[in-house]
């Protein structure tokens, strides 16, 4: 795959290792505008990063160690303290101010970012280590990943002029 | 005139540039696309998609809040 592209081709190679709402973004952003420029993308899915490519996206925001989180309400940035996420459904509430903020300010649904990376040949590798440890197959996963290891990673990041960890 | 439109008036980072890069795709070298936006960031974000991209930014002004950029397929 790799093999077939020009010589002169940039990459860019992510590890991604967290699987909330927020934290989906930046990957996806990230690797969908790499493409746009040309550029050849690995994603390397691991621990809680996982979980975005599951078939089904049930991703929430946590308002746990999160104490820059403030969200617009009511004319307001409202912030929201570590003791409110022990209020049952307190992640539930914040998840659907956010969700309803992408939506008004025109922002893409991960969904979508998601779709678009597929669509744009960003290699996708599911971390086989994780996969065995949370219980998961490929069964899962969307179409497009592909199993792999540390060792995978490695050779593409020695390849690439970005690397990042996520 | 360009030889298509783009309007991605409402639409916030990176969607601009991913719908821009899908549509000059699929246009022949040579031919311009004239695209709409209002998020502000996209002026830096079409310069710098147009200089790594080898792709011609003829033309980049605003308009009351629309953002106006002419780019010519090139390569």
């Amino acid at each position: 795959m790799a093999e077939e592209s020009k010589p002169n081709t940039k990459r860019m190679s992510m590890i991604i290792t967290k699987g909330t709402l927020d934290w989906a973004y930046p990957p996806f952003i990230l690797a969908t505008t790499a493409a746009a420029m040309g550029l050849e993308v690995t994603m390397f899915f691991t621990f809680y990063g996982l979980t975005l490519l599951k078939k089904k996206l049930d991703l929430e925001i946590s308002t746990l160690g999160n104490p820059a989180m403030k969200m617009p309400m009511m004319g307001m940035h409202m912030v929201m303290p570590n003791l409110v996420s022990a209020i049952p459904g307190a992640d539930a509430m914040a998840t659907t101010m956010m969700k309803n903020l992408i939506k008004r300010k025109g922002v893409a649904s991960i969904e979508e970012l998601r779709q678009t990376a597929v669509e744009s040949d960003v290699k996708m590798i599911a971390c086989q280590m994780t996969m065995d440890l949370f219980e998961y197959t490929m069964d899962d996963m969307i179409d497009g990943p592909v199993l792999g290891g540390a060792a995978t990673y490695i050779e593409q990041a020695t390849k690439s002029d970005i690397n990042l960890f996520i | 005139m360009a030889d298509q439109v783009l309007d991605v008036k409402g639409l916030n980072c990176p969607l601009p540039i991913i719908r821009a890069k899908k549509a000059l795709k699929d246009m022949r070298t040579g031919s311009t696309l004239q695209v709409l936006a209002t998020d502000p960031g996209a002026v830096k974000d079409f310069e710098a998609f147009c200089r790594t991209t080898g792709n011609e930014l003829v033309e980049s002004k605003v308009e009351g809040k629309v953002y106006q950029f002419l780019i010519r397929r090139t390569g």
